[in-house]
């Protein structure tokens, strides 16, 4: 009887109760600030199965790996040596300007070092399945220290921010999210630019930069830009890419031009979060 | 009871290619919307109320996943789903075109409601651009993808339909 009464509905106030249920859930989320309970649920029950098919994808990845060519090998290895010849002569140098730097550090009394941020590494295991959004789940969460803005790196780039945290799985918005804006800082000059992520710039690889002020500093192309020192939620000295275009706005004031990015962003498998959020590392200070 | 699983599983199914075998897949940083193919082809295949169900349960699956706001693809999936409920009548099994035409125009709407909705919104003018390198291009993948997938969800619903009627003349 019961189902009977459920079949005879009209297909139009179906309709009224999805749309006002669909609604519901929009106001709840918007007032509880994107806690609703619901989305727990996805973490036990998709993100499983999500993270065996991207298991299953990495499998496959070194499966070919391991097929590569001799000839590429010989290539590839002559192409490393040289690359650590380059290292070792760049290494004794910086480690030159290292010495230099403690001594000053210590004239400053700065004993801070930015360097080595304890982090966590994760394994991307599913992307937004829209073609307008950049942001990837991570399979590491609270449980693993992971924190809401805490900093995401790939290799020694900068990809994100963690915008949300589930016990074992967080979402990272990426750089090149339309919505990211990320406070940089040219290494060489200590000039600020904001890093705005940019849709209609992601098949390009780049990513625009602005509002570097138009002062003497000259800016090449090549420079290397980092996360700034003013940003309140990306950690200080980070690398975020190379200048690769810098023009002078039309009002003469500022300077905007694009970054190609330091990481991969259309091979991402592996991250790494760093534990400590900025916000913690300056009120801890206070 | 069979056909809701069944179908479940199609919805679930097709989430997680989209979500980790499609990235790989992508053209361009374009990938196709199997959730809109899902959704469009239960509204023209079993009518307005199976379409506006699948699309509650695809839009809120992506909701859950990663959208901004929940419940906002739920709406907008299942306005998709009940809109293609309506073509149910003038639908054939062995007619191609309704149904590519369909999806098409449910995956081009699906574009221009988040573009309003994400972009515009906050003041971002660029809608030619976004036209001619996100939902165009997604468009066009997802009718390639369509020739397969649908022929795929058109064999289950065709199996179902045929054992249902079957086991329904037995208690007759």
């Amino acid at each position: 009887m019961k189902i009977r009464n459920l079949n005879s509905i009209k297909s139009k106030h179906w309709l009224l109760i999805l749309l006002a249920v669909g609604v519901l859930l929009v106001g709840i989320d918007s007032l509880t600030d994107g806690k609703t309970p619901i989305r727990y649920l996805t973490s036990y029950t998709i993100v499983p199965l999500q993270k065996g098919i991207s298991n299953v994808g990495a499998w496959m990845n070194d499966f070919s790996d391991s097929y590569k060519t001799l000839a590429e090998m010989k290539e590839q290895n002559k192409e490393l040596e040289n690359r650590v010849n380059e290292l070792t002569t760049e290494n004794i140098r910086l480690n030159q300007n290292q010495f230099e730097l403690e001594r000053l550090r210590d004239l400053y009394k700065l004993d801070e070092d930015y360097s080595d941020y304890e982090k966590v590494g994760a394994r991307v295991i599913a992307n937004n399945g829209s073609n307008w959004f950049s942001d990837f789940l991570i399979d590491k969460g609270s449980k693993d220290g992971i924190k809401k803005n805490a900093t995401v790196l790939a290799g020694a780039g900068l990809v994100g921010i963690v915008t949300e945290v589930n016990s074992h799985t967080a979402i990272v918005r990426s750089i090149i999210d339309d919505a990211s804006n990320v406070s940089g800082m040219i290494l060489s000059t200590s000039d600020t630019c904001v890093v705005r992520g940019d849709l209609t710039e992601l098949s390009n690889g780049k990513i625009p930069f602005e509002k570097l002020a138009n002062n003497d500093n000259v800016v090449e192309v090549g420079e290397q830009i980092v996360t700034s020192h003013i940003s309140p939620s990306f950690l200080q000295g980070i690398l975020i890419g190379y200048v690769s275009e810098v023009n002078v706005d039309a009002n003469k004031l500022t300077r905007s031009g694009y970054i190609t990015p330091a990481v991969d962003f259309s091979k991402l498998q592996e991250v790494l979060v760093i534990t400590t959020t900025k916000e913690e590392l300056t009120q801890s200070k206070e | 009871m069979k056909r809701k699983i069944i179908t479940g599983i199609i919805i679930v199914l097709c989430f997680l290619l989209q979500t980790t075998v499609f990235d790989a897949l992508s053209f361009s940083h374009i990938k196709p919307n199997l959730l809109i193919i899902v959704t469009a082809s239960f509204g023209f295949m079993r009518g307005k109320k199976s379409g506006m169900f699948v699309g509650f349960i695809c839009g809120l699956l992506s909701d859950m996943a990663f959208g901004n706001i929940l419940g906002f693809d739920g709406i907008i999936f299942t306005l998709i789903g009940y809109g293609n409920g309506f073509f149910h009548r003038i639908f054939f099994d062995d007619d191609i075109k309704l149904p590519l035409a369909l999806i098409g125009i449910s995956d081009f709407l699906y574009g221009v409601v988040v573009y309003l909705t994400a972009f515009l919104l906050q003041g971002d003018f660029r809608f030619p651009y976004y036209l001619l390198h996100v939902i165009l291009p997604e468009l066009v993948y997802t009718i390639v993808i369509t020739l397969v997938l649908y022929q795929i969800i058109l064999y289950i619903n065709k199996k179902l339909t045929k054992e249902e009627q079957r086991s329904a003349s037995k208690f007759v």
